[in-house]
């Protein structure tokens, strides 16, 4: 049986421009999944042919076992989000909620109902008669997330949505929308540059570069444990040192870092004793004076300490090693100048092919 | 000092281009069986004559089918072509567009011609078809910029929007583009019939006795026995021009705050 939804191997071109590269892609029902990358990287272009604005090139689409690519938008049951909301200006707010259901030639009664049942349900039932422009950018969201759920599609499909929100009102429909999720069991494909929204809102990420899929994994694991460079780049903030590998024993490699330094890191895949790779150590997982037992301690200097309110960034050097900690706050009585030990768990570092 | 230069360069120019306009006006209230001043007295004898004279009635009667017809006709191809240049899948759609435009620029004289050598070949010629075809082929390029732009400022992802919700093609243009763009149908049409009401050119060309229209009567009773009826005349077609344009204006109004709310 194929899954709910399944890419197999579509590519998309323009013109002499691949987009998307030969892109094998599997969601559940029910699932959550976000495509991650830098503008550029093809995942609108996945949307918008899972959306049925782009035939792909070569390969197929799948829905619930059925073939999809070849269908018109009107025929594909899917709720679509826009960036910039697209809400019809012309049309109130109850008129835009209602305009799928009366594609669907549901009975006018029952259209009164379920549109006000829905706007209820984003708490917005009491501006049901004014125009889009007439909204706040939160209420406009709102208004196009409940146009596209209104219907009951099999799937919704995000592009950026919250892009255009500021921080505090992008941070609140964050939740908003997975408590959505949750509460009505939708699948959802969900289209952002922005990997702190990827990491709290989904399932599974998607991380894409050049019409690839880099990485494909929950959010845990992606953040963890990034199979390339680029994923570890790209999610989070990390510290990224050219390091040459030493030794590899099961799947553990001694590196040495320059400086004199050496370290123990979980290994990704297809890396061999003798080749420089990339060393990729999240500043949040850098203890500092104190290595536990079986943990890697470096002798470092302390060279700069900046206040960031929740959490001090702190800059630590050896030659010219260097590294970025990020600590709650200094404990003891360290210094700018002052040495220091600075340790991290094996498991919590990797090394990725350059 | 310029900035001051430049005002009064400016009222100047103005008066310059609406003195012949306010100079003819008076003289539709005259008295007199002249087109002069001073005016002797003033009455409505002139305005009288304009609404019984069976020539000037019929010419009436005829620029309002023919404007009439002529912007229905203009109208409804104007947006077709505006449509279908819109979504670039046609080849060679500058040049299309360039096409569209040219009896802009072409001089109505050489389109005159060529109308009436046409219009006789298909046997049109003296109809009042024929006069309205040629008249919105002149009127077309007024409904493709205005129609035109309109379309420019519907954001596409509305109109996925509307697909996506189950819309198809027909019911998209129906429900989302057309009242979307209809500020711009509306205003093409203005400008389509205030062109055809002040066509003489062409019209000397492809209309025969029974097509003459309020501006070609005008200009022949200018040659022929002038009186004061043609200011009433004038005076007939500047207020109905200014209503239009005002209604023109009026309509972009309303859309360009309409796009502001929505930019903002």
């Amino acid at each position: 049986m194929r899954p709910f939804i399944q890419f197999e191997s579509v590519s998309k071109a323009f013109g002499s421009l691949t987009v998307v590269n030969a892109l094998d892609l599997a969601i559940k029902k029910g699932e959550f999944v976000s495509l991650l990358g830098p503008s550029g990287s093809g995942k609108t272009t996945i949307l918008m042919m899972l959306a049925g604005f782009e035939r792909p090139t070569q390969g197929a689409i799948y829905l619930d076992g059925k073939r999809i690519d070849h269908l018109p938008p009107y025929r594909r049951q899917m709720g679509v989000v826009f960036q910039n909301y697209a809400l019809f200006p012309h049309m109130t707010v109850a008129e835009n909620v209602a305009f799928p259901l009366q594609m669907q030639r549901v009975p006018r009664a029952e259209i009164t109902r379920r549109v006000e049942r829905a706007l209820d349900m984003v708490k917005l039932e009491q501006l049901k008669d004014r125009r889009p422009s007439q909204l706040s950018g939160g209420q406009q969201q709102r208004i196009a997330l409940t146009r596209a759920l209104v219907f009951e599609p099999s799937v919704i499909l995000m592009d950026e949505p919250l892009g255009a929100l500021d921080k505090q009102l992008r941070e609140h429909m964050q939740l908003e929308i997975r408590e959505l999720h949750k509460r009505l069991g939708l699948t959802i494909v969900f289209v952002t540059h922005d990997q702190s929204e990827a990491l709290t809102m989904s399932d599974r990420i998607a991380v894409f570069n050049a019409g690839r899929i880099e990485q494909i994994d929950n959010p845990q694991v992606i953040y963890d444990t990034p199979r390339t460079r680029f994923v570890a780049e790209f999610i989070g903030e990390t510290n990224l040192i050219e390091a040459k590998i030493a030794s590899i024993d099961n799947r553990i490699a001694r590196l040495s870092l320059g400086a004199g330094l050496s370290a123990h890191a979980h290994a990704a895949d297809g890396l061999s004793a003798g080749q420089t790779a990339s060393f990729s150590l999240r500043p949040e997982r850098i203890r500092l004076g104190m290595a536990p037992e079986g943990s890697n301690a470096l002798d470092m200097t302390i060279t700069d300490c900046i206040y960031h309110g929740d959490h001090m960034r702190v800059q630590l050097t050896r030659d010219d090693f260097s590294l970025v900690a990020r600590c709650e706050r200094l404990a003891g009585n360290w210094t700018v100048g002052a040495p220091v030990v600075a340790s991290f768990d094996p498991s919590d570092c990797t090394v990725l092919a350059q | 000092m310029f900035r001051a230069l430049q005002t009064t360069f400016g009222i100047a120019v103005v008066i310059f281009l609406l003195m012949p306009i306010f100079a003819i006006l008076p003289l539709a209230f005259t008295s007199s069986v002249f087109l002069n001043y001073p005016i002797p007295a003033y009455s409505m004898r002139w305005m009288h004559e304009l609404t019984t004279a069976e020539v000037w009635r019929t010419s009436i009667v005829n620029s309002l089918i023919i404007g009439g017809g002529a912007t229905v006709l203009a109208t409804v191809l104007g947006t077709l072509a505006s449509l279908g240049m819109r979504k670039g899948a046609l080849p060679m759609v500058g040049l299309l567009r360039t096409v569209f435009l040219l009896p802009m620029v072409v001089p109505a004289v050489v389109l005159g011609v060529g109308m009436q050598i046409f219009l006789v070949r298909i046997g049109l010629a003296s109809t009042y078809l024929g006069v309205i075809v040629a008249h919105a082929v002149l009127c077309i390029p007024f409904v493709i910029v205005s129609v035109s732009a309109a379309l420019q400022g519907i954001d596409p992802s509305i109109e996925r929007a509307a697909s996506s919700l189950g819309a198809r093609p027909v019911t998209v243009f129906r429900r989302v583009t057309l009242p979307l763009a209809l500020p711009g149908v509306v205003s093409g049409a203005i400008f389509a019939f205030a062109t055809s009401l002040d066509e003489v050119v062409l019209t000397l060309f492809v209309a025969g006795p029974n097509q003459r229209t309020l501006a070609r009567q005008m200009f022949s009773s200018i040659r022929e026995n002038i009186n004061p009826t043609v200011a009433a005349a004038a005076l007939l077609l500047i207020v109905g021009t200014l209503c239009l344009g005002g209604l023109g204006a009026l309509l972009r109004w309303r859309q360009g705050r309409k796009t502001a709310a929505a930019v903002a």
